[in-house]
């Protein structure tokens, strides 16, 4: 009975830090105009000029427009709290870090799912794919709960200046970008490309899109969906190591 | 511990149900260390703290269910309009959606918001931010309020709006933890007062009691009908210590009625109207400014 009392109010609690998280930082305009321009922006840029196949290429450009919808605002949360001053009040609630953790994550899942539903619908729709719907429908999910864990990972040295969140996500997203499969396809890297290459979780999901889009994938299927979940369960098991050391960091 | 640094050290007190208890002491303290660590946002070294017969340290959860805190640097959500801030605190204390409706109109309208419910947070004053902060602070009706500085720089009308609140909530049973630099406040609000200093406790005791201890600081307020300089008071003993006052005097004395004997023998000779004369008991001031100035303090329990 206590148990289950207890677990009422965690799951209670970490649905408000997400209803909060949405209301203020996720559904404000330029916030869902970066969401939904972002994918067409990376269209435009690998495709305008180029000699591409954009139907072998858009499994590539979904995975790459969720990881960076889902992992974009999550590592600015906490340093916009601790400069705002509300973090202390978020903590002085009945909620633990993992509580606020949890909540973080599921806003930018819900983001990066919500934003990249509608690419999806739209990409199924436009090169009209014999695809396997329940598989990226499920690929997303499990993906953006990864990519929105690292972002709240990313969060976690922030001080009360979200500028110097800003640049230290980049260092580390974009990187993790150029050295996936996204780029270069998996089965053309040799060496230490490969090898960098299967230390991105972008390079996993493209993995399961090219087989949900096209039946094709390099890699065994089930290793990338175990890739997945070790790299999330890393993710935050390093974020709550992280956020509880520098808790009080800028308050 | 913060790396090598002891904040704070031996810090060991009660709060009886039902009080209004002061938590006093200069800048650096160690007052916002021990507030985090009653609020279970830090985990002391040693020792245990016990809220409400809870062990915040094992169970911070569960303790901080029934607490209500305002942080000295907390702020509600400015993009929040002032119904979803009180509504937001409702839902992390489980409050079901009838009561939450009930207790945030009730609340909205008791601090003076309902014509302002639909308003965003960052249009608000300062005083409206803070009847806000408190407002979801005590959504869930806790039997234990922790306020940090609830009243610093705010205007005399919020002010008072804020102690009045206090202690409706006092009258109601709710036990108050208040941290303030205003010691008028924490005398007029207190039952008992403790008083920490670089990271121990120097003193706890009731303002009144504090005041006693410190006698020796009793004081006469004087004032002229026309402007006299210090050089008046040179030619007696009486006085420790001698200030100006804006037009008026403060001389600190152990014998107040030698001093006021001499005072108006002195007005009399010069031909001076004295406007106003008070003698001023130890204020808690004093007591408080006496208490802090020495470091090795050792712990006072007065009763």
């Amino acid at each position: 009975m206590q148990s289950e009392k207890s677990n009422n109010l965690f799951i209670r609690s970490v649905a408000a830090v997400t209803e909060k998280n949405i209301l203020i930082y996720y559904t404000k305009a330029p916030v869902i105009i970066f969401g939904l321009l972002f994918p067409l922006f990376i269209f435009l840029a690998f495709y305008l000029g180029r000699d591409v196949d954009l139907r072998s290429f858009f499994p590539g450009l979904l995975a790459m427009s969720l990881f960076f919808t889902a992992s974009s605002v999550g590592p600015l949360i906490t340093p916009w709290e601790k400069q705002a001053g509300t973090y202390e009040r978020l903590l002085s609630f009945p909620v633990s870090i993992n509580t606020v953790i949890l909540g973080d994550i599921a806003a930018g899942m819900l983001f990066g799912l919500s934003i990249n539903m509608v690419v999806l619908i739209a990409g199924l729709v436009f090169f009209n794919y014999a695809a396997h719907f329940v598989t990226l429908v499920l690929a997303m999910l499990i993906a953006s709960f990864c990519f929105s864990s690292l972002g709240v990972l990313l969060a976690s040295p922030s001080g009360r200046s979200p500028s110097h969140i800003m640049m230290f996500s980049s260092l580390i997203r974009f990187p993790l970008i150029f050295i996936s499969g996204i780029l270069i396809p998996l089965e053309k890297l040799h060496g230490t490309g490969r090898f960098l290459a299967y230390l991105s979780p972008i390079t996993y999901l493209v993995n399961i899109f090219n087989s949900g889009f096209n039946g094709k994938s390099y890699l065994p299927l089930p290793v990338s969906w175990i890739m997945l979940a070790i790299f999330t369960t890393a993710f935050i098991f390093l974020s709550n190591i992280l956020h509880k050391k520098n808790l009080l960091k800028g308050l | 511990m913060f790396g090598q640094k002891i904040a704070v050290e031996r810090v060991s007190f009660y709060v009886k149900k039902g009080e209004i208890f002061g938590f006093l002491g200069p800048n650096g303290a160690g007052k916002t260390t021990t507030i985090r660590m009653l609020t279970a946002l830090l985990v002391p070294d040693n020792g245990e703290i016990i809220i409400d017969g809870i062990d915040i340290s094992k169970h911070p959860v569960q303790a901080k269910l029934r607490l209500g805190v305002i942080p000295e640097t907390s702020n509600i959500y400015a993009d929040l309009t002032a119904r979803q801030n009180i509504i937001l605190s409702g839902r992390f204390y489980g409050l079901t959606r009838k009561r939450l409706k009930a207790r945030t109109d009730e609340l909205l309208d008791k601090f003076g918001l309902y014509d302002r419910r639909d308003d965003t947070a960052k249009t608000f004053s300062k005083g409206m931010k803070q009847k806000l902060s408190i407002a979801s602070a005590i959504i869930h009706e806790p039997p234990i309020l922790f306020l940090d500085e609830p009243t610093s720089g705010l205007d005399v009308q919020s002010q008072r709006f804020i102690r009045a609140i206090v202690k409706d909530m006092n009258a109601k049973g709710t036990t108050v933890f208040l941290t303030t630099h205003n010691i008028e406040e924490a005398n007029l609000l207190c039952e008992r007062i403790c008083i920490i200093n670089n990271g121990r406790i120097a003193a706890i005791d009731s303002p009144e009691k504090l005041k006693r201890t410190f006698q020796k600081t009793q004081s006469i307020e004087i004032a002229f009908e026309s402007m006299v300089t210090d050089n008046l008071f040179a030619d007696q003993n009486f006085t420790e210590k001698i200030e100006k006052l804006g037009d008026k005097w403060k001389l600190y004395t152990a014998e107040p009625d030698k001093l006021i004997k001499h005072l108006i023998t002195l007005a009399k000779a010069n031909d001076l109207t004295i406007t106003s004369l008070q003698i001023c008991g130890a204020s808690l001031e004093e007591a408080f400014l006496e208490i802090t100035k020495d470091k090795s303090y050792a712990v006072r329990e007065i009763q």
